[in-house]
């Protein structure tokens, strides 16, 4: 058994050392081409593409490189650029060519810096104050950009997958088939384990639609930001804004006489002590959901960040150590990142559920 | 004076590694002492460890 291990190990390790040694043949080859650029400009390329990672885009590109003759090509497709501007402006993205010219739309000219969406004139003049950021007027935008692509199709999935699963359920009672076989048990795992003994017997089949929904829309789009796609949804904190206040909004909405007493009448404390607990009691409402907001957006960016600084680490040292060692971490990194993509979403469902829990929560006390 | 923040932001990161260590090692001692509370135990662990978390991503926005 023991030998069995260290067999499959090492035959790993030959082969990751297989796949690095074919790395750097290829580099070699292309070594004429590399070394044009110096390893501060390399440094700085990196440094640039991370944020540039992290940021909402109004097209899907998977890559892109530059030809030899200085040409930037992209794989991927565009989206629609629905923009309010005194009048509905509808157009595809390719006519930005990703930021390089100026989109024309009905009287309007538009272009893209650094992802967002500025009116300019005819020539494509980008003003910028002393912070480098632009001055031109921004119209409304409405767009389907990658972020809102992503979550329509996981929507669309999640839709699809869960109503075949009920259908099959409703017909045959034994046994689940197919995706079902997977999913069940993190479904009653949600049930039993989150859930009942966090909001309680009587009231937990009310939460449970939203418990489910969070959860695997949360894992789910984590585990696309760890594919190639590209896809980072949930490092935008304007997404986690709206899962936490659909959480705030159901716990305010479904909330028990018992809970509006606590904040703002607390029972058993002296008087004096009300008026204090009062304003500091209202105030945790917010936070709660304030910090699960904060909480799955930066662990998600964080996680982005290193991966592709680790990653980065290859083009700019660019020799066999460097990349092999960079290799070896990213792979173990993208291993805890489906940890945490698991975990991320756990919590959320299990803080939710214990701030609904504490909203329908009945004191039997005095 | 410059760089300070970064200090800081390590200072952060020093405190919630402290703190969720702690929040692990108690965790295993317990799950030692009483297996079969293992599942509720790992809860709590959870939820604690997720709120020092909170207070670590504080880092984020002192750099």
């Amino acid at each position: 058994m023991h030998r069995k291990i260290t067999v499959k190990a090492l035959t790993l390790v030959f082969f990751l050392f297989s796949i690095a040694s074919f790395a750097i043949d290829k580099s070699e080859e292309e070594k004429a081409h590399l070394t044009e650029k110096t390893k501060e400009q390399r440094e700085k390329e990196v440094e640039e593409y991370i944020p540039h990672h992290l940021l909402d885009s109004h097209d899907f590109s998977l890559f892109s490189y530059t030809s030899d003759d200085g040409e930037h090509v992209y794989f991927g497709f565009p989206l629609p650029v629905i923009l309010w501007d005194n009048g509905l402006n509808v157009f595809m993205s390719s006519k930005f060519h990703h930021g390089e010219t100026i989109a024309k739309s009905g009287e309007n000219y538009y272009k893209l810096d650094h992802g967002k969406i500025y009116k300019t004139d005819a020539a494509g003049t980008i003003t910028y104050d002393a912070d480098h950021h632009a001055t031109n007027s921004k119209p409304l935008d409405f767009s389907i950009t990658k972020n809102v692509f992503t979550v329509m199709m996981v929507g669309l999935l999640m839709f699809f997958m869960f109503s075949r699963m009920a259908k099959a359920y409703k017909n045959n009672e034994s046994m689940p088939k197919g995706m079902g076989r997977l999913l069940e048990p993190l479904v009653i795992y949600i049930r039993d384990d989150i859930a009942r003994p966090n909001i309680g017997e009587k009231h937990y089949k009310r939460y449970m639609s939203y418990l489910l929904t969070v959860f695997f829309f949360i894992w789910i789009i984590n585990l696309l930001g760890l594919t190639p796609l590209g896809i980072n949804v949930t490092n935008n904190i304007a997404i986690t804004f709206c899962l936490a206040i659909i959480t705030y909004i159901i716990t305010t909405a479904t909330a028990k006489k018992d809970y509006w007493k606590h904040i703002f009448w607390m029972p058993g404390v002296p008087t004096p002590m009300k008026f204090i607990l009062m304003p500091i009691e209202l105030l945790g409402t917010f936070i709660k959901p304030f910090s699960l907001m904060i909480r799955l957006y930066a662990n998600i960016t964080a996680g982005h960040i290193v991966l592709m600084s680790i990653l980065g680490m290859i083009f700019i040292a660019q020799n066999w150590l460097g990349g092999s060692l960079s290799f070896l971490l990213a792979m173990v990194l993208g291993i805890l990142e489906l940890l945490v993509a698991a975990l991320q979403a756990y919590i959320f469902t299990m803080l939710s559920a214990l701030y609904f829990g504490s909203a329908v929560e009945e004191h039997d006390h005095h | 004076m410059t760089g300070l923040n970064f200090i800081g932001a390590g200072l952060v990161v020093i405190g919630a590694g402290i703190g969720i260590g702690q929040i692990g090692g108690k965790a295993m001692e317990a799950i030692a002492r009483q297996p079969e509370a293992t599942g509720k135990i790992q809860t709590a662990m959870l939820i604690a460890a997720a709120l020092i978390e909170g207070i670590g991503f504080a880092a984020l926005f002192a750099v």
